[in-house]
This record gives structure tokens, sequence and C-alpha cells, in this order.
């Protein structure tokens, strides 16, 4: 005979009294239970936490300096550029004050040259004027004797009078006067 | 045969029944009042012992970039942390993930001693531990409401919800008190505690059975008892996932219970 079918033995205790706690049982389940529940509470949860927080605040340290490297950069770009730009706009104002300047020395070269020339010109034709005025009385005073001589010549004797003379002399003056100054 | 498996399994006799899961007291010789220093005890008190290790080894030392220790010790935390307490909770959830984290531990550990061979009894099969763990979380979560909106809010926002009629307030408030003081504590010990025990007793009838068959010599039997021992191990397998299984679900009903008592809206 198998044991197995043996029948349950009378004395087993079914029902409800199989879902009744014995009470130590209850009492120690709950207190190995707090026990684990306090060590997690003041150890185990705080510890993960803390390497969870420590972690966060490393990446978004991570972040945040990356992103103010981001940021200097960004700024010595601008600066750079900026500078650059101011050098390049120096550069072209000194070109153009060098422009203007040349602009400005060669125009006065100029304007000096001519008023020279122009002054030289002018003390030019004062000399000849001059030389001019004083030929003209010298030729005056020569063609007069010899005007004179000529006239005596030609006329011969026929002039008995010099104040005679001298009128006709005078007369022929004012006569080459009147006509227009060809020679001057 | 027996007395191999008798090595590694304590057998407890056939016909398995509710003697099965008696608890021998460790010291019988001292009379009647040491009869609760029994094995289940010191398993239990095995079980904090290893759980406490376990998250005490998995906490020190740790790194912002982890090791394999700590990585593995984040992958259990954050699945009571994150699946369980943040999910369900919300930005509360820091209060109650030590109560959970503890919870589900002690839980699933004193479950996979059903399949542990120096133990091969799941303590959450002895009622006792289960009625301790339910009452624990009966008083959490109605603690966590009462400290929230005081005792008469709470009883009030617990039993009636927005927007009932007052004609059904005399069907809905006993409906929601029995619900929600009664029920959930009792459906929460009792799924547990029936899980494992009717758990370990088929495992009990699988191996205990098929050893019996095993030598009863009658050639049929044997056969029958070696499908038996074989389908064992589908069962033990079972067994693990059911363990894991209820111990989560333990704990998140118990996350869900007191989310409920601390919502705004019932």
């Amino acid at each position: 005979m198998l044991p197995l079918l043996t029948p349950l033995e009378t004395g087993s205790e079914g029902g409800i009294g199989v879902l009744l706690p014995a009470l130590p049982e209850l009492l120690i389940g709950i207190v190995l239970f707090g026990i684990i529940w306090f060590v997690a509470a003041k150890k185990v949860v705080p510890m993960f936490e803390a390497t969870y927080a420590e972690r966060t605040a490393e990446i978004a340290g991570g972040i945040e300096k990356a992103e103010a490297a981001q940021k200097q950069a960004a700024e010595a770009l601008a600066t750079y550029t900026e500078q650059l730009s101011g050098a390049r706009a120096e550069a072209g104002q000194i070109r153009e004050e060098a422009k203007a300047q040349a602009t400005a020395i060669a125009a006065e070269i100029r304007h000096q040259a001519q008023a020279d020339s122009e002054r030289m010109l002018a003390s030019a034709k004062a000399a000849i004027e001059a030389e001019r005025i004083a030929a003209m009385h010298q030729l005056r005073a020569e063609i007069g004797g010899l005007a004179t001589e000529l006239a005596g010549r030609i006329v011969g004797e026929s002039l008995e009078s010099e104040e005679r003379a001298q009128r006709t002399v005078d007369r022929f003056i004012a006569e080459l006067e009147a006509q227009p100054e060809v020679s001057a | 045969m027996s007395a191999m498996i008798g090595l590694l399994i304590p057998l407890e006799g056939f016909p398995p029944g509710v003697n099965s899961f008696d608890s021998k007291p460790l010291f019988p010789e001292l009379g009647p009042s040491w009869y609760w220093v029994n094995n289940h005890l010191i398993q239990a008190v095995i079980a904090t012992v290893l759980v406490i290790g376990f998250w005490l080894w998995m906490a020190r030392e740790q790194k912002v970039v982890p090791g394999k220790r700590q990585f593995f010790g984040e992958l259990a935390y954050n699945l009571v942390r994150n699946s369980i307490a943040r999910d369900i909770l919300g930005h509360e959830y820091r209060r109650f993930l030590p109560y959970l984290l503890a919870l589900f531990s002690f839980i699933l550990v004193n479950n996979l001693f059903g399949e542990f061979f120096l133990f091969m009894f799941p303590t959450f099969s002895k009622i006792g531990y289960v009625w301790g763990l339910a009452l624990c979380s009966w008083i959490l979560y109605n603690g966590a409401g009462i400290h929230k909106y005081g005792l008469f809010t709470y009883l009030r926002k617990a039993t009636l919800p927005e927007g009932v009629p007052v004609l059904l307030w005399p069907l809905i408030i006993p409906l929601e008190f029995l619900s929600n003081f009664i029920v959930r504590p009792v459906t929460l010990a009792l799924r547990l505690f029936a899980n494992l025990f009717a758990g370990h007793l088929v495992i009990l009838v699988f191996v205990l059975g098929g050893t019996l068959l095993l030598e009863s010599g009658q050639a049929f039997l044997v056969a029958a008892g070696g499908m038996s021992l074989i389908f064992s191990f589908a069962i033990f397998a079972l067994e693990l996932f059911v363990g894991f299984l209820q111990a989560y679900i333990f704990t998140v009903l118990t996350a869900q219970y007191v989310s409920s008592a601390v919502a705004e809206e019932h």
C-alpha cells in the first residue's frame, strides 16, 4: 500500500485557522522588516541618493563649464572681429588722409610754382619795359641828332636859323610819337 | 534516493498539507515558551541579514562613474526607485522610498528562499510574517494620508469620492470604507500568502510524490515519479517568477495605496 493513499491526519488544523497569524511570527516579521527599513532610510537610500545628486551636479557642472567656455570663445571672436574691423577702418582712414595730404601738397606746390612763374614773368616784363623805355629815350635822342644831321645834309645851308631847325625837329619827333609804337 | 533529496530538501512527510508548513522549534528542550525560536524565524533573520548586507555592500564606496558592483546595485535600486516609487508617487517618492526598498528586497529574498536549497521554504508562506508586512503597509498609507490631511479630512476623502450624489452616500461610504481600510490590507496579505503557500505545496506534491513513486518499485509508477521530478523543475522556475512577481506586486500596491491616500483628488 502506498503512503500516497493515507488520509490526512485528523489532527491537522484547517479552514480559517490557516489564516490566523501566530503572534511571535507577526511581531518578529514586523521587527525584522523595521530593521531593514531603518537601515534603508538611514544608510542605503541616502548613500545612493548622494551619489545620484553628485552625478547630476557633475553633469550639470560639466554642461555649465562647456557653456562658459563657448561663451568665452564667442566673446574672444567678437573682440577679435571688432579689433580687425577697427584696424581696417583705421588703415582706410590713414590711407584717405595720406591721399588728401598728397593732394594738398601737390596743389600747394603747383600753386607756389605758378606764383613763382607769375612773379618771374612780371619782373621780366617790368625789366623789359624799363629797358624799352630807356632804349626809346636813347633812340629818341640819337634819332633826333641823326635826323638833324641828315636834314642838315639834305637841306644844306638852307637852314639859317637855329630856332627854326629846332622847331622842325620837334615837329618830326611828335609825328613819330603820334605813330603807333610798332617796335614796343 | 530519498536520503539524497532529503539532504537538499527538508522532507516533511507525505502527503503534504498544512502540517508541511509547521515550524520546528530549535530548542524543544527549553519548553513551549521558547517554541517561537524556530527554523523559520532563523530563516527570516538570515534573510534580513542578507538584505541589509546586500544593500550596504552595494551602497559603500560609490563613485560618480559606477563600477560593475555599483552598476548592479543601481540597477536593483532603480527598479524600486524609478519604476515603482517615482512612477507611482511622483515628486513625493523620496519619503517613501526607504520603506518600499526594504519591503521589496525583504519579500523578494524570502520568496527566493522557497527555491534555495538550504531552506527550500518561502518564509511568507507562514502567514504571521505576511500579516506583519500588510499591517505595516496599512499603517503607512493611512498614516501618510492622516499626516497630510488630518484625521477627519482624510477619512472623508478616503470614504467619499468627489461628485457622488447625496442619495448614494449611504451606499458609497460603507463600500469605500470597506474597500480602503479592510479589503486592501487583507488582499495584500492573502495574495502574497496564498501564492507562496500554494506554490510551495505544489512543489512538495511534485517532489515528495515523485520521490515516493520512484521508490515504489513498480515500473509504471517509477516512470511517473521520474516525470514528476522532471516537471518539478518547471514548477521551480515558475515559483522563482512568482516569488519575484509577488514581491513586486506587494510593493507596487503599497505605493499605489500611499499615492491614493495622499492624492489631491480621490
